[in-house]
């Protein structure tokens, strides 16, 4: 593999995609995207007894479905990488420790997604032939753990953003017809000093702003080289924001831009006010819909940059401002 | 149908309309200064604390009846005057037990219904 | 237009600008109706309870034990968030918006069983209102008989 200026890793021998699979909640499954999903479910709690064995028992299912949709041996697969939201990432711990894979828990808030195929790449064009990755989020589990209880009487301000119910899961392996990850920007921790927890879009917008606009310098490549370029969850008012700061720095990124939060949900229909959030959004938008585009050849060039929030709720309590991260992976076939 | 008969209108009209504006004031406080529900709560009950002691919530009591004492206010105005006549009755000890005696009913049946709320009902994803 | 991440300053200043107002007025006309239903309702209990010849304080307590029980009910019925959706300071307001802030959380925690659970994380949201709500009423207390009759002062 081969570096490119300071951020961006080039890989020799690309990495192929094998397979992807996704499952996603109830109200993904009312979504725009609900038939590129590979299960939808009708229940959030899924005949679990707790929203955190819920989301634990989606990971699971979705690896299985992952491996047997593949049709690489479990033996086979030498590493995994997984990460969430709960903490201590409790969901792919619990989901996966069944699998006597070895096991890398990662956490990048919201860029989980793609900061594990990123690691998985790496690893892949150093010699392993298979890596298993995943990453999920739960609205439920999220609302307990960041926010109120799902009863309480409250009301979301137009700049919320509502997590997405699903986990995506990939297997990547040395050889195969692709689609290749062909190069991967990781992104720096940008903080501009956004304190609201409720509007993460604005928060989490410079962090993909500078990895996007580090890839298009690493690599001179411009924003016409992809047929689609997709942030993970800034959701409606970040998209906006993107846009506006891309088009200072000379970009024009409109025509070929979208985020996967503005995508999975009708804003309108489905009252999500800025759009959907969390690890589970861009690795079901990536795994159910883009990844079938790439397979079909409707879309050759993909740029997919997860954007992340790095707090907690201490954090936020202690008057601390919301960190961001981007990582930037780039597929084509 | 005496008692449907014996309701003053005009009372109840003044409760609709104090009690109304003590949460349109809340729902300002909501939207321009994005503090929290625990926020918004603590700050009603501190304040109908403060009122009450300066003996001011009286008068919106006496003019809005439930009005002024559903709102969060009267529920610090209903501490602060159970302090206060407790402290009239015994003194320095009755800052002690008086708010509390005066509320109480209130926050054993919150508690109460609580747990059994928690015994018998789950929590369900809100569909929007 | 200037770039606007220059200064954190600058670009919170841009973000405002960028981030859509929640729909106030017509948030206070929801919480307005609503509330005022509230209150109605606890007036029309009131009344009812002096018509049948109870005491006013009690009558008073009848009042916010019957209000915090509907509000505890439509909570456990999955009902009570939509209306604090709806009506937002509303219901929260009024005392149904203290017993939901009770019986909300100690539904979602009972998953981590019934005495850290239920039994602890019950206050996560009420707690502070009876900190505050209680140690100011001590300190008016005190108060009152500083300003007003020293010589009880034991």
């Amino acid at each position: 593999m081969q570096k490119l200026g300071k951020q961006t890793i080039k890989f020799d021998h690309p990495p192929t995609i094998v397979d992807c699979a996704t499952i996603v909640g109830p109200k993904e499954s009312d979504g725009p995207l609900a038939k590129y999903f590979d299960k939808c479910l009708e229940d959030e709690m899924w005949g679990e007894k707790t929203w955190e064995k819920a989301e634990s028992k989606i990971v699971k299912e979705t690896a299985n479905m992952v491996i047997s949709k593949s049709g690489v041996p479990v033996d086979k697969i030498e590493y995994c990488f997984a990460g969430d939201l709960l903490n201590q990432c409790i969901s792919s711990s619990f989901g996966l420790r069944d699998l006597n894979i070895p096991f890398f828990g990662i956490f990048g808030a919201c860029s989980t997604f793609v900061e594990g195929l990123s690691l998985a790449s790496i690893l892949v064009e150093n010699g392993i032939n298979y890596v298993l990755t995943s990453a999920s989020s739960h609205f439920c589990s999220s609302e307990k753990q960041f926010r109120f209880p799902l009863e309480l009487g409250n009301q979301r301000p137009p700049t919320s953003q509502w997590t997405v119910t699903g986990c995506g899961a990939t297997i990547i392996a040395k050889d195969g017809q692709g689609p290749f990850i062909t190069s991967i920007t990781s992104g720096k921790i940008i903080d501009m000093g956004i304190k609201d927890a409720n509007n993460m879009g604005a928060a989490m917008a410079p962090a993909a702003h500078s990895t996007l606009v580090t890839h298009f310098k690493d690599t001179g490549r411009s924003p016409n080289y992809y047929d689609a370029i997709l942030t993970g969850d800034l959701g409606h008012i970040g998209k906006e924001i993107l846009i506006d700061l891309c088009k200072n720095s000379g970009y024009n990124i409109n025509s070929v831009y979208n985020d996967c939060g503005v995508l999975i949900f009708d804003k309108e229909k489905q009252d999500t006010h800025s759009g959907g959030s969390g690890c589970g959004c861009c690795a079901s938008v990536f795994s159910g819909y883009l990844f079938k585009q790439l397979k079909e050849k409707k879309l050759k060039r993909i740029l997919l940059i997860a954007t992340g929030a790095l707090m907690n709720s201490m954090s936020s309590q202690q008057g601390e401002s919301i960190p961001g991260i981007a990582h930037a992976i780039s597929f084509e076939i | 149908m005496d008692f449907i008969n014996s309701i003053d209108w005009m009372q109840l009209l003044r409760c609709f309309a104090v009690g109304g504006t003590l949460c349109i004031i809340g729902q300002i406080l909501i939207d321009k200064t994005k503090l929290t529900p625990a926020r918004i709560l603590v700050a009603y009950v501190t304040t109908g604390v403060i009122l009450g002691g300066l003996g001011i919530y009286k008068y919106l009591v006496d003019f809005a009846g439930s009005g002024a004492t559903v709102p969060l206010t009267g529920f610090g105005y209903n501490l602060a005057k159970g302090t206060i006549e407790a402290v009239k009755q015994n003194g320095l000890i009755g800052a002690f037990t008086g708010g509390l005696k005066a509320s109480a009913g209130g926050i054993a049946a919150a508690v109460f219904f609580g747990y059994i709320a928690s015994l018998i009902s789950k929590p369900k994803m809100k569909k929007q | 237009m200037e770039n606007p991440l220059n200064t954190q300053k600058e670009y919170q200043e841009y973000v405002n600008k960028k981030s859509p107002n929640s729909p106030t007025l017509k948030n206070c006309f929801n919480a307005f109706w609503v509330g005022g239903l509230i209150c109605s309702l606890g007036q029309i209990i009131m009344d009812f309870c002096l018509y049948k010849g109870i005491d006013k304080e009690i009558s008073g307590t009848i009042v916010s034990i019957i209000l915090i029980g509907i509000s505890a009910f439509l909570t456990g019925l999955n009902i009570f968030n939509k209306i604090g959706k709806f009506a937002g300071a509303g219901s929260l307001v009024p005392i149904t918006g203290f017993a939901n802030s009770i019986v909300a959380p100690s539904m979602e925690y009972k998953s981590e069983g019934y005495v850290m659970g239920v039994g602890s994380k019950m206050f996560t949201v009420a707690g502070p209102v009876l900190v505050y709500g209680i140690s100011a009423a001590i300190i008016v207390g005190i108060s009152y008989l500083l300003f007003n009759s020293p010589a009880t002062l034991v």
